[in-house]
């Protein structure tokens, strides 16, 4: 089975975000005054092979602790979608 | 130690060459460090920084080598991108994320020496201030609690700001780990070793790496 695998990454509440607060400062600009909490993350994309659902998961969910975030500053959502 | 994006192993070769050691450029791809006494990680952007600064850097291949070194005692400093891959390698504790203030900062800085037991100040005073400069985004300085309270309390915050310029919590400019032979600092040390370059603060640094 192959799944359809998007790890949305976010910085952790409190961790700095130099290109939210820029976009979040010239929104206004542009008669945008209610917004705020702008924040910027990252999208990763990958196709993944795997027996299950739950498979697909598990593996999803190491490779992101292991390697595509640092749980330090960062924490990720992730989204399967399996393909036909 | 080389990395694709490695930019300042040259002016590291130079300041320990201007105290009479012996250095080898190594590279990220071999499989072995060729019975080095010590390895610094130079400041860089290795593997283009992508995903984030030190992140791919942890799995090019002389890295096993370089961990087995650094747990078996062996001096290792990582300076600026090298303390992102330290980091990122988990040879140090912490983070390093983006500046307070959103700027890259590229001037001269003021240390504290804040404790001598580690391999890079072995040879410096507590309390001593050094002029060495900083070239960084991403060096803001960060942890949980529970990790800065065991730094604190272990006595290895190795260097402080005396005037912080990128929001680091404790003023945090250098760690290092629990066995004191892995340092990590975000000012560039081998750039304050020639009188030429306004500061030669940066050789009490060197010469305690290369007596550890």
């Amino acid at each position: 089975m192959k799944f359809s695998i998007l790890v949305d990454i976010q910085l952790l509440e409190g961790i700095s975000d130099p290109a939210g607060a820029t976009i979040e400062r010239a929104l206004p600009a542009l008669g945008y005054k209610e917004i705020c909490d702008v924040s910027v993350g990252k999208t990763i994309r990958f196709t993944l092979e795997a027996t299950s659902l739950s498979e697909a998961q598990k593996t999803s969910e190491k490779i992101c602790s292991l390697f595509l975030t640092n749980p330090v500053i960062e924490e990720a959502k992730i989204v399967i979608e399996e393909l036909s | 130690m080389i990395f694709p994006g490695t930019n300042c192993e040259t002016d590291v070769v130079e300041a320990v060459s201007s105290l009479g050691a012996n250095s080898e450029l190594l590279w990220h791809g071999d499989e072995n460090i060729h019975g080095v006494d010590s390895i610094v990680i130079p400041g860089g952007f290795a593997h283009g920084d992508y995903l984030r600064p030190g992140a791919i850097a942890r799995f090019s291949p002389v890295m096993k080598a370089v961990t087995k070194f650094a747990l078996e005692g062996g001096p290792v400093i990582g300076i600026c991108n090298g303390f992102q891959v330290l980091t990122e390698a988990g040879l140090l504790p912490g983070a390093l994320q983006k500046n307070r203030g959103l700027k890259f900062l590229c001037q001269p800085a003021v240390l504290r020496v804040e404790t001598t037991e580690s391999i890079l100040t072995n040879k410096a005073t507590t309390g001593e201030s050094l002029h060495i400069p900083i070239n960084h985004f991403e060096g803001n300085y960060t942890c949980n609690k529970e990790t800065l309270k065991e730094l604190q309390e272990e006595n290895r915050i190795v260097l402080r700001y005396v005037n912080n310029p990128n929001g680091s919590i404790d003023d945090i400019a250098g760690v290092c780990n629990k066995k004191r032979n892995v340092v990590g600092l975000m000012p560039h040390p081998e750039r304050a070793c020639n009188d030429l370059l306004g500061s030669t603060d940066g050789q009490v640094l060197f010469r305690s790496l290369l007596a550890a």
